[in-house]
């Protein structure tokens, strides 16, 4: 547990206390409250996504259809809302959830009994998701006006000064921490993307180990999809076109290995914070919108080639380790 | 013994053509190699026989420059060569064709024998046209029917051997390594391979020819060396051998290691399989375990001992025959069903398939128990902590703590972490698969102490080992495995270095001074 404290977690913590206090030191604005609950509320669907991914990529998988996934659950939700506008919201929540889980569990019977990468099923799902959402919609846009107002309100309504998109942000990470840190099925994520030949003699089935986590990431992903669209009052066929790199890439800047099996839950978080805070800085500093891309891809890239030489040292430490043992 | 005489002794055929003496190869606890030497003369095979563990493997890839000695030198036609890659073996004319072979299945024939050399046309691009037309010339001079055009993944195993030796031909190879190339043939591809050995050797190339087989041995080798523990430990023409003479160098001395004393008392039955067969890898198994017996399996590699193990726990599906656990006849679908029967299995390779590495040790020991350590589907740390550090203790652990990552653990206390999370799980029948391989003497012993411990309190154990020291020290009965089947079964004054070997090798008849031993 204190190893956990020292390692990517508490660098990223200080990363971003440095960011802000940078920031700070030019426009003291932007570390107003008000403001930071701005940008949390603005980063909240990323780090829901990010959660969900930090699960898939432990087990070894990746799933680039959520923001696909999120698009679909998003017009599925908003259509759902005009049809019949006196729907309450718990009955819409169940559907974003319902349907998201059951995109997120096509991914993963296609790995789970066809054996297919993960790469491969979730690139094909990306593309069918979002052809689905032309289908249905017939690429027509849902605007604010017809939309009703509880429907997209409630993202908005604030409870003790935050609104519940970011309450809901908060109840996931609590959530995704306990199923990852302390069940069964956490366990079992870590144990089949560290070793899946090893995980197989402990008795454990790695296909539905991985169903189940592009479960989770699916469910994450189609609540998202309502928030969403209820945030901007709009859903059409392109919104969050993309978005699903952003996430690959707050999970990889928070340490989550992308071969699978480490990594955790906070480092998610805090790289999907890290992503949130640059996106929302840069312009308010004054810098161009390109140059976001430009840094966060290079965040990207510091992260990795971090993770790399963390690996490495480790190794040569097994290896003097293993010199010191053969001497004696 | 004038190795660098300029004229050589009786019975070779000139100066050896490659000469390997004092190389040493060391790997962390274990000594893979001490000291060997090695004469390959040009138009002569050498075969090079040992146990499984021998360190044939080891020289091979200290021959083809995929490990570098630690100590020792090689010379080629009398000059020194170091390689520090395999390219730079390859250029020396030294290739190896491999049990499997290891070709690219998506390129064509001629691309596989020209790979890393093919020949250039214009702007250093390759000329296609010569490419085919030379692997063509090669291929014909070896008598292999074989379009250089076909897609290597179309062929059959014996095509890709051809399509091998035509690779060595390719860069004029003078030494030609064959490691266990007739494994995977029919009859008749064996006759074929040897026609093309002979022919090879007419043209005065040097083969190191790794075999199991004693009959192929005879029929195409001039000349033997023996390696036994890493050690060089016998060289020969083969005209002045009986099998007899090699498998005694092979199995050398008497047991040296110390063993611990066990009675040979044994309860109940637990386990019992009838006609368990495999559609590819064995057939026709019976055998019984009881209570607090260990069962050695002993067979060379390839005789089908972990596929069997893995067909028991349920990693495979048998195609036929029947397992019953305590008298009850059960199906094992998955390792999930064989665990929660009591069998559990601590594999051969622990890297790939035992311990979890990046995972702390705690976490690794409880895996498969996390059934009883949570409560209402949580996990309870403090419980996993308590079971963790009762099995860490009764095995002498050596860790920091138990929240360390296993891959920081030497291979010996990974054994133990392994052991530890099978034993937690409370089994009727512990399988172990070469429970003491390429760990340190200490760790051995500790592991040797172990199993008895286990044995005496009513555990069934089988051992699968290819240690004979190891077979003979701590089994109470032997299976001996031999191409997918049981070639016997050996207990008491039966089980001797000679009969194992013999068994597992598929030796029939023996010199009668000789056969008092041996079970028909």
């Amino acid at each position: 547990m204190r190893r956990a404290l020292t390692s990517r977690e508490a660098l990223l913590v200080g990363v971003i206390l440095s960011l802000l206090a940078l920031i700070a030191s030019r426009f003291p604005a932007f570390v107003r409250p008000a403001n930071l609950v701005d940008v949390f509320t603005d980063t909240a669907p990323l780090i829901i996504l990010a959660l969900g991914q930090a699960v898939v990529i432990l087990t070894r998988c990746i799933d680039l259809s959520v923001a696909s996934n999120l698009a679909l659950t998003g017009m599925v939700c908003a259509m759902l809302n005009v049809a019949y506008p006196g729907l309450p919201i718990p009955v819409i929540l169940l559907v974003a959830l319902a349907l998201g889980a059951l995109l997120g569990a096509f991914n993963g019977v296609l790995v789970w009994t066809l054996g297919i990468p993960p790469i491969v099923v979730t690139l094909g799902t990306l593309t069918i998701y979002r052809g689905l959402i032309f289908v249905m919609s017939d690429g027509e846009w849902v605007n604010a006006h017809e939309m009703s107002a509880a429907f997209t309100g409630f993202p908005r309504a604030e409870i003790f000064g935050l609104p519940v998109l970011a309450w809901i942000a908060i109840a996931a990470t609590v959530v995704l921490l306990i199923v990852v840190a302390r069940t069964p099925l956490g366990r079992a994520f870590y144990a089949v993307g560290g070793n899946p030949n090893a995980a197989v003699y402990t008795g454990l089935d790695v296909g539905k180990t991985q169903f189940w986590a592009f479960v989770l990431s699916g469910t994450l992903s189609g609540l998202c999809g309502y928030l969403w669209v209820a945030r901007y009052a709009v859903a059409y066929v392109d919104i969050a076109r993309g978005f699903e790199l952003e996430v690959v890439a707050a999970c990889v800047i928070g340490g989550i290995a992308i071969a699978g099996g480490a990594g955790t839950i906070m480092g998610a978080v805090l790289g999907a914070l890290f992503l949130g805070i640059i996106k929302n800085a840069l312009p308010v500093v004054g810098i161009s919108p390109f140059w976001q891309l430009a840094i966060s891809g290079a965040a990207i890239v510091i992260a990795v080639a971090f993770n790399a030489r963390a690996g490495r040292r480790k190794g040569r430490l097994i290896l003097k380790r293993a010199e010191r043992e053969a001497q004696a | 013994m004038q190795q660098l005489a300029p004229t050589s002794t009786a019975g070779h055929s000139g100066d050896p053509a490659l000469t390997l003496s004092g190389i040493t190869k060391t790997f962390p606890g274990v000594k893979a190699l001490n000291a060997v030497s090695l004469e390959l003369y040009p138009g002569q095979v050498t075969a090079l026989i040992g146990e499984n563990g021998a360190g044939k493997s080891t020289i091979v890839k200290v021959l083809t420059g995929i490990y570098r000695p630690d100590a020792g030198q090689m010379s080629v036609d009398g000059q020194p060569v170091r390689f520090n890659t395999a390219q730079d073996a390859t250029e020396t004319g030294i290739t190896a064709i491999h049990q499997e072979t290891v070709l690219f299945d998506e390129l064509s024939v001629a691309e596989n024998i020209f790979i890393g050399h093919a020949p250039r046309g214009r702007f250093g691009l390759i000329d296609t046209a010569r490419m085919h037309a030379k692997a063509a010339e090669i291929l014909d001079r070896i008598d292999a029917p074989l379009d250089p055009a076909t897609p290597l993944k179309d062929l059959g195993i014996a095509n890709k051997h051809l399509v091998a030796i035509a690779r060595a031909l390719s860069v004029d190879a003078r030494v030609v390594i064959m490691d266990e190339p007739t494994a995977a043939l029919s009859q008749k591809e064996i006759e074929e391979l040897y026609d093309l050995v002979e022919r090879l050797k007419s043209e005065g190339r040097s083969i190191l020819f790794i075999s199991h087989k004693f009959d192929e041995i005879f029929r195409i080798a001039d000349r033997y060396v023996v390696f036994r523990d890493g050690e060089h430990v016998g060289a020969g023409s083969m005209a002045d051998v009986t099998e007899a003479d090699l498998v005694q160098l092979m199995v050398g001395r008497a047991v040296d290691q110390i063993f611990p004393d066990r009675p040979h008392a044994t309860g109940a039955e637990v386990l019992r399989i009838d006609n368990l067969a495999h559609p590819t890898e064995f057939e026709d198994i019976d055998l019984t375990l009881n209570a607090g017996e260990i069962l050695g399996v002993y067979g060379l590699v390839g005789a089908g001992r972990s596929e069997l193990m893995q067909a028991i726990f349920g990693i495979t599906r048998p195609s036929g025959g029947t397992i019953r656990i305590d008298g009850v006849e059960t199906v094992i679908r998955s390792p999930a069903d064989a665990i929660a029967r009591g069998i559990v299995y601590v594999p051969e390779d622990r890297g790939k398939q035992g311990a979890i590495l990046g995972l702390p040790i705690f976490q690794n020991v409880t895996l498969p128990s996390l059934g009883r350590t949570s409560r209402a589907g949580f996990l309870r740390l403090a419980e996993e902590f308590a079971l963790a550090r009762g099995y860490a203790d009764r095995l002498d652990l050596r860790a920091a703590a138990l929240d360390q990552d296993v891959g920081n653990l030497s291979g010996g206390n990974q054994q133990k972490v392994v052991i530890a999370k099978w034993l937690a799980t409370k089994p009727k029948v512990i399988i172990l698969d070469e429970p003491t391989k390429g760990i340190d003497i200490g760790s051995k012993a500790a592991v040797h102490a172990f199993m008895a411990e286990l044995a005496a309190e009513g555990l069934a154990v089988i051992m699968v080992s290819s240690e004979i020291p190891e077979i003979l020290g701590m089994s109470d009965r032997v299976i001996v495995m031999r191409e997918g089947l049981i070639a016997t079964e050996l207990t008491g004054a039966d089980l001797t270095p000679e009969t194992l070997v013999r068994h597992a090798a598929g030796i029939r008849s023996q010199a009668p001074e000789r056969a008092a031993g041996v079970v028909q």
